[in-house]
């Protein structure tokens, strides 16, 4: 068993929540994990990636080889693109289409659009508008990580029981926004593939 | 496929026990896995090896050490000190007297504050240590968030005490832990450098059972230890040179380096810390028939190195920073089968990965593939809402009548004012350095010359430089960007909280050039009108733009030290 995981966006948007909810669920099953983040400078609106790698053998490298990456999660179209050299020939490609405009020459949705359908396998979803109508419209990267659990191998229940973990200081109230967000994102690409 | 993973879970666990972590460990140890940053490994086994006190100042990647033990119960129940330093030399210091007193202390910092700290950390190997000391620097190869990449390496050699340089998670818990036994038995602080790839990725960590308690509060034995006037110094000196044929042994004999054989002689590799693990990445279903020497303990194990050179044809050196052990190995007179970033085989500068080691196998380059041509730079940029920006404006319509180019900045979020739109800065070097490169720049003609410095990074260094430009009576306007807290690194104490103006006044800048104001847009007029006033002014003129962090909004006690000290 081996997932690497590239899960990108902007400061700020939650990638390292969702790499650490992963990651608990992947330590939870004594799973090897290495989990490489982005700290400091990059943080302040900029581009921000981490590299997460799961196996049931000895996990070397914190960095995930070029061409080795199993999916790309992005929680924004752009920045999903930005790392399509880390992507396998079968690895997937899972965006949230909402761009996060914070520069002069942002390019244009279409075209970006066009351009991630390019890759052989790819799914967009928007996960602002999933998370609002699931009920909590700050949980689009969990709704993202839900989309993209499809590719992840490790079973639905135990990302659920990770997220609980991870929100639980917050109260239910939360871990259940969560956790619907969750299966909101699930549902939506279960349709797709 | 999950339980898939779960049938597979006796072979797993034999894997384990024989190679998921290069040291065999789990023999010696045995107890619960944690998440941990490679960050706060190190913090906890700060904790578990019974440190007295953790020694910091914020810097980008090794904030996290502070902030794991400022945090941790442990650390609160034990009474481990865990003040934000005001710079990394005061940090050394203080590890110092702690060592004095005979108790362990950890000192962490960023490469580049180890040049501030480099007096007290070379002369504290001729001290010798009494408690354990050990020196935490976490280098920047590429740069992620630092003006170079220097490699700490050279430090250590230079002070000539050991280096411990652990390639993951596991194995630096498990070296700091070494390493204040090592400090303690070889009367020496031990330099663990880590990089910035080490530091922000996380890995599950098994701890030891039962933390070592802290030392009693005792004496040198020699009363004369760190007393280093010359005649003492001599012989202290004298004894840490005839100590280092011991050091050379402890590397040889440490569980950090190994040596694996190989039958196939045509090349040997040398992999120092992280850079084993790019190595090893490209060999996780193929066998390695070529002997390798893991670095992971300086100086050099020298019976290792002699024995992989005198046996194979080529040597390739992998490691991650500067070529440290390369360029001792090829030496001077150029060793041609010694290959590295010096031969061009790996890049002369820069972060390794699994590709460029991979390529480098073979004798090729590693070349990425081009991003799309969609994908547009998107860089770090001020918060919305900061007072940095507002600070910004107003100097950039009051130099108008100046000219460009007499803006000399500093360290910190300030310093993204170099980017547009506000363009607003002509340099950035070192903490501390605004202040007196305007003052040097005034010195020569240039005036008025500006400094732009946060209140971090004034206390950090920039009070020195001040009462130069003081004595000086220096035609420069000190900006302090004042917004209680060091922004940057993820808004730590600021040690300038509530001191600045009587510290300028101290120094002896005039009260009536001492000038604080609310950097918000309605105010915008009223500071060009200040900042014009102070820019006439013939000598050393301080104003203050003085809002709190946006990011530290939601912080009670700051909260609570802000109106108790009756800033804002």
């Amino acid at each position: 068993m081996k997932s690497d995981i590239i899960i990108s966006g902007v400061g700020g948007q939650g990638t390292i929540t969702i790499a650490a909810t992963i990651g608990g669920a992947a330590l939870n099953n004594n799973l090897n994990l290495k989990q490489s983040e982005v700290h400091g400078m990059s943080q302040r609106g900029g581009s921000v990636v981490s590299n997460l790698r799961i196996s049931d053998k000895e996990v070397f490298s914190d960095l995930i080889p070029f061409g080795g990456a199993d999916i790309i999660l992005s929680i924004e179209p752009m920045e999903s693109l930005r790392y399509t050299s880390y992507l396998s020939e079968n690895g997937w490609l899972v965006t949230n289409v909402t761009a996060y405009d914070n520069i002069d020459n942002y390019p244009e949705i279409e075209a970006l659009k066009s351009e991630i359908k390019k890759v052989k396998n790819s799914i967009i979803l928007d996960a602002n508008k999933i998370a609002k109508e699931s009920g909590s419209s700050r949980s689009n990267n969990i709704v993202m990580l839900g989309a993209a659990s499809h590719f992840i191998d490790i079973p639905t229940d135990e990302l659920e029981k990770s997220i609980s973990q991870f929100f639980n200081a917050k109260g239910d109230k939360i871990v259940n926004a969560n956790i619907k967000a969750f299966r909101a994102g699930r549902e939506f690409v279960s349709g797709l593939i | 496929m999950f339980n898939g993973v779960k049938l597979k879970k006796n072979k797993y666990n034999k894997l384990f026990k024989c190679c998921i972590f290069s040291l065999d460990y789990t023999k010696l140890y045995k107890s619960m896995k944690k998440l941990l940053l490679g960050d706060e490994a190190i913090a906890q086994a700060g904790i578990d090896a019974g440190i007295s006190g953790m020694y910091a100042y914020p810097g980008t990647p090794s904030t996290e050490i502070m902030e794991y033990i400022r945090a941790s119960k442990t650390a609160k129940e034990e009474n481990i000190h865990m003040t934000w330093s005001t710079n990394e030399k005061t940090s050394m210091e203080g590890a110092l007297g702690m060592s004095y007193a005979g108790k362990r202390a950890m000192v962490a910092m960023k490469h580049v504050g180890l040049n501030v700290a480099a007096d007290a950390f070379v002369n504290s190997a001729i001290t010798g240590v009494n408690g354990g000391i050990v020196v935490v620097v976490a280098d920047d190869p590429s740069m992620h968030s630092s003006q170079n990449e220097q490699d700490s390496r050279y430090y250590g050699k230079f002070a000539q005490i050991p280096i411990l340089e652990p390639s993951n998670q596991q194995e630096a818990y498990h070296a700091i832990i070494n390493a204040f036994d090592l400090s303690e038995k070889l009367n020496v602080p031990i330099l663990v450098r880590i990089t910035t790839r080490l530091a922000h990725s996380r890995s599950g960590v098994e701890l030891i059972d039962t933390k070592r308690e802290q030392n009693k509060l005792e004496l040198p034995k020699n009363p004369n230890q760190f007393i280093l006037l010359p005649s003492i110094a001599r012989v202290q000196y004298r004894a840490l040179l005839d100590n280092y044929p011991t050091f050379i042994k402890e590397s040889e004999e440490s569980i950090l380096n190994k040596y694996t054989d190989g039958s196939n002689k045509k090349l040997g590799v040398v992999a120092c810390g992280i850079a084993y693990n790019y190595l090893m990445e490209n060999f996780i279903d193929k066998d390695i028939d070529f002997p390798i020497l893991k670095v992971s303990q300086y100086p050099l194990p020298k019976k290792y190195i002699a024995k992989i050179v005198a046996e194979c044809d080529a040597i390739l050196v992998v490691e991650d920073g500067y070529p440290f052990v390369e360029e001792q190995i090829k030496g001077f007179l150029d060793n041609d089968k010694v290959h590295g970033r010096l031969d061009g085989f790996l890049p002369r500068d820069g972060e390794l990965n699994p590709n460029i080691v991979a390529a480098a196998l073979k004798g090729e380059k590693f070349e990425k593939t081009a991003d799309p041509e969609i994908v547009q730079p998107r860089m770090p940029s001020m918060c919305v809402g900061c007072g940095h920006i507002d600070a910004y404006n107003a100097l950039n319509e009051a130099l108008e009548q100046y000219g460009k180019g007499r803006v000399f900045s500093d360290i910190g979020c300030y310093t993204l004012g170099a980017y547009e739109p506000f363009t607003a800065i002509n340099t950035c070097v070192d903490m501390g350095a605004s202040i007196t490169m305007a003052k040097g720049a005034a010195d020569a003609g240039l005036t008025p010359a500006i400094a732009v410095i946060g209140d971090s990074t004034f206390t950090h260094s920039g009070i020195t430089s001040l009462i130069d430009a003081v004595v000086d009576k220096s035609k420069i306007m000190v900006l302090i960007s004042d917004n209680f807290t060091t922004g940057m690194t993820g808004q730590q104490d600021s040690n300038a909280l509530g001191r600045i103006e009587k510290i300028c006044e101290g120094i002896g800048v005039h009260p009536d050039h001492i000038r604080v104001f609310v950097p918000i847009a309605k105010n915008h007029d009223e500071m060009v009108k200040i900042m014009n006033e102070e820019l006439a002014y013939d000598g050393v003129s301080v104003i203050i733009p003085r809002r709190q962090c946006v990011r530290t909004l939601k912080d009670l006690e700051l909260n609570a030290q802000i109106k108790e000290l009756g800033l804002a």
